[in-house]
């Protein structure tokens, strides 16, 4: 078992704690906050877990007594504690979109991150889209993607509203570093229905002269189910598109794109599963974290 | 005499959506020169969907919005250039490089409950120097007091004018008389109003919210803009003018303008049709309309049908995305009831 702690427990942060509760490998023993009154906190507390709203130094002390930290602070947070993690020889896997180690998307890149000592989620719109950018990108070139994510207004906290052009361009960057595009651009909405609506993201990949429709498909579909298997809720709402048009985008004029529409349905942790934004990033987490250990219980024979 | 509102010409914003965001640097100069020249104070250049829209999703643009923005600054003598930005598909850099390219006024729009993303875009605004406006669009879908809690964030984070802005151009008189007049009696700041003419009401709502006190007032030379169109900029001149009300614009100059210079670009400009009609009937953003069009065109369905969809789901300005969903979906029931019914047919 790795011995984790939650940095920041607002939304993302009480949502990981309910999944690091159950699983086999990893087990929550601290999360901090800096406000005494916070609800994720309590949540903790009621779990038996330690935690403290005496910020990261609290933590810091205990470093001896942990092997992993989840950050779900906010980006500008991330970067002031990044170097203190560092410093005590814990690795961190960060939800914020800071950006400073490397984007990891679980079924694209997670094997070639697995020692590494401070991994990078994205953003929730990063992890849900990347894989089908690289699903693409892995059986033609994609001159340029772009993603729409949508969330529900009150699945979006306050880091999240601040952070908007954090989450934009960290995503962006996701689409040409992780998902193989050449150039990308993310867009996020926030929509106030009421009743909430599911996540909802919509990929475009523009797509050269000579692609193969078959393959792309499949290509895509196959990463659904990859991605579904962490994310129960994370599905095709329909079938990929295919529009054949000539679209000038930044990466050249091409004659068609494939428009992948999703959907996340959160697995109803903390939040109601209209959060599908927050679970699939604490579900990347939980597949990361668990990666992590499995990988440090093969190079230790006890 | 004093102009009684100021008066700000989205042509080459709002404008946009309905060329597809096709304006040539040609066009945005000679634009500029005839609105500022008639007297406009203010003169909006972006994408549609503001700066960073050029995309699939919104259509990317023909010319660059950064060059057509050099080519407004270039050509104004006294108009301030004003441009849009909504967070979430523009970043603080594009305000940033609107600013060194000479833009003088930013307009951050959100959707009317989502005020307080508004924030690091009107603080860079105000950092930089600009004057600045905070735009709460789809303002019909919540009530005057909801609006009201909306304006105040934006204020607090600097707005110096709070637009209630009628996207979906489905605000009647009342609709657009409480929301002003709700925003006027409670703000310390400016209140704006920016109209669209899906229900032929945009002259008359802008009226109604000069009544009560607007500050400023947004329209297009033609009406050039999402949907039906926004309130024509001549057609808002020569009916203040003729009531009296002074505008600081020479209304037989903007008439000139509109005529000759903008009529060309688009000429069917001013036209509502069913469609333009819906936008305002069902509540759905104006610029929906050109994607939806397309759609129905592509997947055999009925574009009617697309909006009261979109309606129905209650979408908000940015999910164009959400037009294909809708289209595939109900291409996919249509091919499900044929094949029902053919297997009935034979059964």
């Amino acid at each position: 078992m790795l011995r984790c702690a939650i940095v920041g427990p607002g939304n993302i942060g009480t949502d990981l704690l309910e999944k690091l509760v159950r699983s086999a490998t990893l087990e929550p023993v601290a999360m901090v906050g800096v406000d005494p009154n916070s609800a994720g906190l309590a949540r903790a507390k009621e779990h038996g877990i330690d935690a403290s709203a005496d910020g990261i130094d609290w933590l810091l002390a205990r470093a001896d007594d942990l092997d992993l930290v989840f950050e779900a602070t906010s980006a500008w947070v991330y970067r002031q504690n990044a170097p203190r993690y560092a410093d005590s020889g814990l690795t961190a896997v960060d939800l914020t979109p800071a950006k400073i180690g490397p984007l990891v998307v679980p079924p694209v890149n997670l094997g070639e991150h697995l020692d590494g000592r401070d991994l990078n989620l994205i953003t929730c719109g990063g992890q849900a889209t990347t894989p089908i950018v690289h699903a693409v990108s892995r059986v033609c070139e994609v001159p340029y993607a772009e993603i729409v994510s949508t969330v529900a207004s009150v699945s979006a906290g306050p880091g999240t509203r601040q952070n908007i052009d954090e989450f934009t361009k960290t995503t962006s960057a996701a689409l040409v570093e992780v998902g193989g595009a050449k150039h990308g651009k993310a867009i996020m909405v926030l929509n106030p229905a009421d009743p909430p609506i599911l996540m909802r993201n919509t990929v475009f990949c523009a797509l050269p002269e000579g692609y193969d429709e078959e393959k792309v498909a499949s290509s895509i579909l196959e990463m659904v189910d990859e991605v579904a298997s962490y994310v129960p809720g994370y599905r095709l709402k329909n079938p990929p598109v295919f529009e054949t048009d000539l679209y000038e985008t930044p990466g050249g004029t091409v004659p068609a794109r494939v428009v992948a529409l999703l959907e996340v349905e959160g697995a109803g942790d903390h939040f109601p599963p209209y959060a599908g934004n927050l679970d699939i990033m604490t579900a990347s987490a939980v597949r990361v974290g668990e990666a992590i250990a499995a990988a440090r219980s093969a190079e230790v024979p006890v | 005499m004093r102009p009684a509102f100021r008066l700000t010409d989205s042509t080459l914003r709002d404008g946009s959506h309905a060329i597809r965001h096709r304006f040539t640097a040609a066009q945005v100069r000679d634009v500029v020169t005839s609105l500022d020249a008639a007297g406009v104070p203010v003169i909006e250049v972006s994408h549609g969907d503001g700066l960073g829209g050029s995309s699939f999703n919104y259509g990317f643009s023909g010319t660059s919005e950064m060059d057509l923005l050099e080519v407004a600054v270039a050509a104004r003598t006294d108009a301030k250039i004003a441009i849009l930005m909504l967070p979430g598909i523009g970043i603080r850099e594009d305000l940033r490089r609107a600013r060194e390219i000479g833009a003088d006024v930013a307009r951050i729009a959100t959707h009317c409950t989502e005020a307080d993303i508004s924030e690091q875009h009107l603080r860079l605004a105000k950092e930089l120097g600009m004057e600045t406006v905070g735009f709460l669009m789809m303002a019909h879908m919540i009530t005057p007091d909801e609006l009201l809690e909306q304006a105040r964030k934006m204020a607090s984070y600097g707005a110096d004018c709070v637009y209630v802005v009628d996207s979906a151009g489905a605000m009647t008189i009342d609709d657009a008389r409480a929301r002003v007049a709700t925003l006027k009696a409670e703000l310390d700041c400016q209140v704006g109003v920016h109209a669209h003419n899906n229900l032929s009401l945009a002259v008359a709502n802008s009226f109604a919210a000069f009544e009560e006190g607007a500050d400023q007032i947004d329209g297009c030379t033609t009406g050039l803009g999402a949907g039906a169109g926004n309130c024509p900029t001549e057609i808002l001149i020569a009916a203040m003018e003729r009531s009296g009300i002074a505008t600081g614009v020479d209304p037989l100059a903007v008439m000139d303008a509109a005529q000759d210079v903008v009529r060309p670009i688009q000429p069917e400009m001013g036209i509502i049709d069913r469609d333009g009609l819906l936008l305002g009937y069902a509540g759905v953003y104006g610029s929906f309309l050109l994607h939806a069009k397309r759609a129905a065109e592509r997947y055999g369905v009925n574009v009617k049908d697309i909006l009261l969809e979109l309606g129905e789901r209650g979408v908000v300005g940015g999910q164009e995305d959400m037009i294909i969903d809708v289209a595939v979906e109900l291409e996919r029931r249509a091919d499900t009831a044929r094949a029902t019914h053919t297997a009935a047919a034979s059964a």
